[in-house]
């Protein structure tokens, strides 16, 4: 593998020019103030009780995900060129759903093959000829970049169903604003705090024309044991709306209500943080104790909006994405401004040949695997490791795609060496509403804190760090 | 609001309010258990804590009749098969907060989380004198906290009032509950009512509410039974009496009815529970037994809660 982009420093040692003022700060700043205001913003952390679950994990129930105090730092030119490519994404990602579920233009014109979208699981033929709200129906997309030069990005995953971490977004930007005030002096950081009225605009805009004009949003939480659940009452303060459950909603003749102290109360969207399956026990799981039973038939009748939408799962696994370049292409008429890791599908079998033959140098993921679990990094696995992915692939060979191993870039880290490169990745959020899409500049950059490391998830040891997009002054 | 936030916005402030009793429950019965046997000292001080927690019953089924201190501390403060010992108090009280976040400041639910940060650091098993007596004023002070931090910092909207309903209704329960305490420990044969015994008893007592102060400021006299009842059941004046605890709730229930444009059944049992109070004399209260008249308030409190469930938290 070759030696990896870094974000801050230039082969020659120069710094990059989004970086000159950190580097400066960082030369200056003693170690021991570092690690002083690290702890202090764990400390903080721990208080407002800014936590996850990792499931099957009992000792430790509610976890910190370490923060880096070094932020990441993207020029606003670098930026834009991003978020262009990140909206074309969404515009097609939509497109594209709208038309599997309705007159599959794409599957007739054989770009992609109908059983990517039969066999998928998560395809939902409820939604057939459901015409949803304002056509949307990925409201909130979270689009994994990571960068491996100075000038290429590219789209790791894409996150249609119901992408998290935007809470850690805008408190790694509060904790670092607090800890560090003379950094932000120095750099001008385009702010991302208006990230929940974008979204409150967005979610209001996707209201069923049966809403007032004032319409009635809420967040729908799987409940207080849900490994994001902090991020649901973030989210739900923010907005300035009810955190609900399943049982605080209930339908009758196909509209949904919300139990209040003062009788029930009419709901027109539902920013939902509860998986398909467990929406409705009467549409989808029947043992679903989250969800609402009715909600699917008062959103077939056009009383509610849930974002994102049912069934968009077939636009984001990673088989599919492996056709996106095509799909922009066909709805779009235009090139992907971000590029595809280039991906093998060991559906087709030329392509499983090829990575039957490279599997040491290729990373091999489950097509709906998620967190990091699943996958086989090549240059990192031993012989049985290897061997145990032969078998799966012969096996179930449809189930997998394999990726070369990227050098993804590395950033500044604060690790218990001092500062040392450390792989990172990229999170964005686009909002997708009826009137306009809306990018706040920044995102949720995870680093893999193991040196080394690529994997940045945080159910694996991976960190977040604070993303900075420098305005030009 | 959502019926269930205010449901755990209710339970939240009653849990944190009845931390802050055991705690004093401990505190009294340490006392009275402390005086030294010339005073007549009795030994089923630890016995009687328990019938004022309301949990003798499921004592008896851990421990028996073991009603020593350590047990009897361990019970009230930690057991987790005591639902309402101190730390099932907290660890509830947190699951509340965690589940209506977005109805709580963030000093309020910094209170919270520092105290189930902070409680994991006392462990149960022989503590001693001081730092239990430690672990009392950190409890007592969290339950100020908490208060405090919802005073200051709360909207004054029906998440405020119903958090304050809750705190009132508990108090008043738990002001009732520690006047009975006097009403179970019993004065030895040999000592005679307004003895020096039954004086410490009493004095014991005023100062678990931290009362003993205003009793001397609102009475200029030593302490006798039917003052302390006076002071901490009909002195609209004192902060814990059941008086003022249904001027509260009543004040707040109030409020609710008014903001809701209807009022119900919870706004006129409390209202007549007050009127009573205020109807109340203290000689016809000694007349019909103290514990009797306790024993009813406990029980019209109970149904006021059960009428405020109906009517707003299901």
């Amino acid at each position: 593998m070759s030696v990896a982009f870094d974000e801050m420093t230039n082969a020659d040692g120069s710094v990059r020019s989004a970086y000159s003022a950190l580097a400066r700060w960082l030369s200056d700043v003693p170690p021991d103030v570092l690690d002083y205001r690290r702890k202090e913003a764990e400390f903080i952390f721990r208080r407002i009780g800014i936590t996850f679950a990792v499931y099957g994990d009992s000792d430790a129930q509610e976890r910190l995900i370490p923060f880096d105090i070094i932020p990441r730092v993207l020029t606003g030119t670098e930026w834009r060129r991003l978020s262009r490519g990140l909206e074309q994404r969404t515009k097609a990602l939509n497109l594209y759903i709208k038309d599997v579920y309705s007159k599959r233009d794409i599957l007739k014109a054989g770009v992609v093959p109908e059983d990517l979208v039969y066999q998928n699981p998560v395809f939902r033929p409820e939604m057939n000829g459901q015409k949803v709200p304002h056509d949307l129906y990925v409201h909130i997309a979270g689009i994994d970049v990571v960068r491996v030069d100075a000038d290429t990005f590219y789209v790791l995953e894409d996150n249609a169903r119901t992408p998290s971490g935007v809470s850690y977004m805008l408190e790694n930007r509060e904790i670092m604003m607090r800890l560090f005030p003379e950094l932000f002096a120095d750099n001008r950081v385009a702010p991302v705090e208006n990230y929940t009225d974008e979204l409150l605009a967005t979610l209001k805009s996707l209201a069923p024309n049966t809403a007032t004009s004032d319409p009635v949003v809420v967040v729908l939480t799987p409940g207080i044991y849900n490994s994001a659940y902090y991020e649901h009452s973030f989210l739900a303060d923010k907005l300035g709306v009810e955190l609900v459950e399943g049982r605080d909603l209930f339908v009758r003749n196909d509209i949904v209500y919300m139990r209040t102290t003062e009788g029930p109360r009419r709901v027109d969207v539902i920013y939902r943080r509860l998986d398909d399956d467990f929406l409705d026990p009467l549409a989808f799981r029947p043992d679903s104790a989250l969800g609402v039973p009715g909600l699917m038939s008062a959103y077939n009748a056009g009383n509610v909006t849930l974002t994102n939408a049912v069934g968009t799962g077939v636009a984001d696994d990673k088989a599919v994405y492996s056709y996106m370049p095509e799909i922009i292409r066909f709805y779009l008429g235009e090139e992907p401004l971000l590029k595809n890791v280039p991906t093998w599908r060991c559906r087709e079998p030329d392509h499983l040949k090829y990575v039957l033959d490279h599997l040491g140098e290729l990373v091999v993921k489950e097509v709906h695997g998620s967190g990091g679990y699943g996958m086989l990094i090549g240059p990192r696995a031993d012989k049985a490791q290897i061997e145990l992915f032969r078998a799966k692939l012969m096996d179930d060979p449809t189930n997998f795609i394999a990726q070369p191993t990227l050098a993804l870039s590395t950033c500044p880290t604060f690790v218990d060496e001092g500062i040392a490169p450390r792989h990172v990745d990229l999170r964005p959020f686009v909002l997708t509403g009826s009137d306009r899409v809306r990018i706040v500049p920044g995102g949720l950059t995870r680093v893999a804190l193991q040196a080394g490391s690529l994997v940045v998830n945080s159910s694996q040891g991976g960190g977040t760090k604070d993303t900075w997009v420098l305005e030009e002054s | 609001m959502l019926s269930r936030t205010a449901d755990n916005l209710y339970w939240l402030a009653r849990y944190m309010e009845r931390a802050d009793c055991l705690a004093r429950i401990i505190d009294v019965t340490q006392r009275l258990a402390q005086l030294p046997a010339s005073y007549g000292g009795s030994t089923n001080e630890w016995r009687s804590a328990l019938l004022t927690a309301g949990c003798a019953d499921l004592f008896k089924q851990f421990h028996g009749d073991a009603t020593t201190e350590q047990n009897v501390i361990a019970f009230l403060a930690f057991a987790p098969e005591n639902p309402s010992s101190i730390r099932n108090c907290f660890e509830t009280a947190r699951t509340n907060a965690r589940s209506v976040r977005t109805a709580l400041t963030i000093e309020m639910w910094e209170t919270i989380n520092s105290a189930w940060l902070e409680l994991k650091r006392y462990s149960t098993k022989n503590m001693t004198r001081e730092e239990l007596a430690r672990f009392l004023s950190f409890v007592k002070e969290t339950s100020l906290r908490f208060d405090g931090a919802a005073y200051r910092t709360m909207l004054r909207n029906d998440a405020f009032w119903f958090s304050r309903v809750g705190m009132y209704v508990e108090r008043a329960d738990n002001t009732a509950r520690i006047l009975d305490v006097k009403y179970h420990v019993l004065l030895p044969d040999s000592e005679h009512v307004g003895g020096p015994l039954d004086y410490f008893q009493w004095a014991s007592i005023l100062r678990s509410v931290s009362a003993l102060t205003s009793f001397h400021w609102v009475y200029r006299e030593s302490v006798k039974p039917w003052l302390v009842a006076d002071l901490l059941i009909l002195n609209g004046q004192m902060p814990r009496s059941l008086t003022s605890c249904y001027q509260n709730i009543t004040r707040y229930l109030d409020d609710i009815a008014a903001y809701y444009g209807r009022q119900g059944h919870a706004q006129r049992v409390a209202r007549s529970t007050l009127t009573r109070l205020g109807n109340s004399r203290m000689d016809d209260v000694f007349q019909t037994g103290l514990h009797e008249y306790i024993d009813n308030f406990v029980i019209e409190n109970n149904r006021l809660g059960s009428n405020i469930t109906e009517q707003y938290l299901l």
